[in-house]
């Protein structure tokens, strides 16, 4: 009962309803476009965007722009540089991805530190707060998130073919690079819109955790894909609750919800395997 | 069965990457129902050629035709493994689905007519059993077939010519002997053509009508029967004796001559 009656305390806070929307939508396209992220050896995308995305909020507060506005087309363009980087550039995917995100987050503390200082805007920007979001930001959020469900439903199988067989995908007519740039648009829409709640060090564990955890249990690539987008609604929604509960940063304790339940699904496939020896 | 009809025909044909040519002088013919082996060494254009046959490269040099009524979906691909793949969490259903990609349109799911191709194409393959197994957990040799099953299942109305890169990577012998078995009934029982890109000279002799050296250049095309007294067929056969000697019971070290005798054990009747 005490419990029904904190979540019912929670949710008269305009705040955390928000929160609990856009994060919600947030994660589960996080989870669902991480499945392929992380087969495709891309996690470190996520990662590399978020301070790419750190670095253009930073810069938008300081001249005062709107930073929805300038983080999404930034963190857009880097994506696709990221990705053709990673494909066909002089600099292997990994050390391109460390070289931006670390030059992102330079030029980000670097003009903070010359205009507004570093205060607790840049907390926030780094480790997230919900109280960030105004109305705006949930409806932008979620006209966003379903437009990359939309997307990612319908070019499922595609995503699956490209994800399993690159090579296979492109002899056969397939147009697998269209295919990854949607995947890596798609990751950058759902790093920005993410990134102000969870923080722009933390989002990333919102793509990867999931997948990672659910691939311990199943084998299929529908049943990952399910069951990674269920874990991330629920470790959302605990993690949201015990941040408020015991207060303690939001993004912080989602990603520790997940951890938690990565090393369960560990256990599981361990004791499943002990058994099955 | 009706004439086989010419499939392809390379002239003077040369790909490569950047304008510097990694393999040229192709001069070559596929006709229904071959079963071309392409040798050669590390780096003497096997993979090069392959993708230009796909279409993935533009002939730097010479003309490349195919038959006017071979539609790309009657032709069948099987890359070479990759790493993603080995422990990829799908089940052998989904790969095999996957084949029917190119056949979907702008529609966003699979129809009965390609749930019915892939368990056909399973069937084929005598892989049927595993449809729900995840991939992931397959032998190689497994793990290949339903590849295979996957790229049977893309064709329209029927595969005409498959194309296999060193199909038999990373496979222990009874897998090898296995899927060879496998490829080989898609030719003779199925008229599907076969190109397989391979370093095992000795198969390609045992199994294939057509052999084609590469070293950059081509170095040998003609009928197995010929390559084998060729001087290249000869140097090529005695070296990759070599190393499988112990198990073909020296039957190789014998004159040149004489080698189709050995071969002869592991295939049965010539084209």
């Amino acid at each position: 009962m005490e419990f029904i009656e904190t979540l019912s305390q929670m949710f008269t806070y305009t705040f955390l309803v928000r929160a609990l929307i856009v994060g919600l939508l947030v994660s589960l396209c996080a989870s669902l476009l991480g499945v392929s992220l992380v087969l495709k050896r891309f996690s470190m995308i996520g990662d590399g965007l978020s301070h790419v995305g750190f670095g253009s909020l930073a810069v938008a507060t300081a001249f005062n722009w709107a930073p929805l506005a300038v983080s999404i087309p930034v963190v857009v363009l880097a994506a696709f540089l990221l990705l053709r980087l990673s494909e066909r550039g002089r600099i292997k995917g990994d050390a391109a991805i460390a070289l931006i995100s670390a030059s992102a987050l330079a030029i980000g503390v670097f003009v903070v530190s010359k205009t507004t200082g570093m205060n607790t805007d840049v907390d926030n920007y780094l480790f997230g707060s919900i109280l960030a979001l105004t109305q705006q930001d949930v409806v932008l959020s979620v006209v966003l998130s379903l437009g990359v469900l939309i997307i990612f439903v319908f070019c499922y199988h595609r995503i699956f073919a490209v994800t399993f067989d690159e090579t296979y995908a492109r002899a056969t007519g397939i147009p697998a690079g269209f295919y990854n740039t949607v995947l890596a648009l798609l990751t950058a829409l759902t790093i920005v819109l993410g990134m102000r709640m969870m923080g722009a060090l933390l989002i990333s564990s919102l793509v990867i955790f999931p997948a990672l955890s659910s691939m311990w249990l199943c084998k299929r690539f529908a049943a990952v894909t399910i069951c990674a987008a269920i874990v991330s609604l629920v470790c959302y929604v605990i993690g949201l609750v015990v941040s408020f509960v015991y207060q303690t940063p939001t993004g912080a304790s989602i990603v520790l919800v997940n951890l938690a339940a990565f090393t369960i699904f560990y256990a599981i496939s361990r004791l499943r395997m002990l058994r099955g020896a | 069965m009706t004439d086989p009809v010419t499939l392809i025909t390379c002239k003077d044909l040369a790909f490569g990457y950047d304008g510097a040519p990694a393999v040229h002088d192709v001069t070559l013919t596929v006709v229904g129902g071959d079963y071309l082996c392409v040798v050669g060494g590390n780096g003497s254009g096997k993979s090069t050629l392959i993708k230009g046959m796909l279409g993935l490269l533009k002939p730097l040099a010479g003309t490349l035709c195919f038959e006017p009524d071979l539609k790309p979906s009657d032709m069948g691909y099987l890359p070479q493994q990759n790493t993603i793949q080995r422990n990829f969490p799908a089940s052998v259903w989904e790969v095999v689905l996957s084949g029917r990609l190119g056949r979907l349109g702008l529609s966003p799911v699979y129809h009965r007519a390609d749930r019915e191709a892939a368990r056909e194409a399973l069937a084929v393959l005598g892989v049927e059993g595993l449809a729900k197994s995840g991939f992931g957990e397959l032998s190689g040799g497994q793990q290949q077939r339903v590849l295979l099953a996957r790229t049977l299942c893309a064709a329209t109305d029927g595969l005409k010519l498959l194309i296999l890169d060193e199909p038999m990577n990373g496979l222990d012998a009874s897998a090898k002997l296995e899927l060879y078995a496998a490829i080989t009934a898609l030719n003779s029982q199925q008229g599907i053509a076969i190109i397989m890109v391979t370093h095992d000279v000795q198969a390609a002799v045992d199994y294939a009508s057509h052999i084609l050296v590469l070293e950059g250049r081509q170095a040998f095309f003609g009928g197995t029967h010929e390559f084998q007294h060729t001087r290249v067929g000869q140097e090529l056969i005695r070296d990759s004796c070599g190393d499988a000697c112990e198990s073909c019971g020296m039957a190789y070290l014998a004159t040149p001559g004489d080698n189709r005798a050995a071969g002869a054990t592991h295939r049965t009747g010539e084209r």
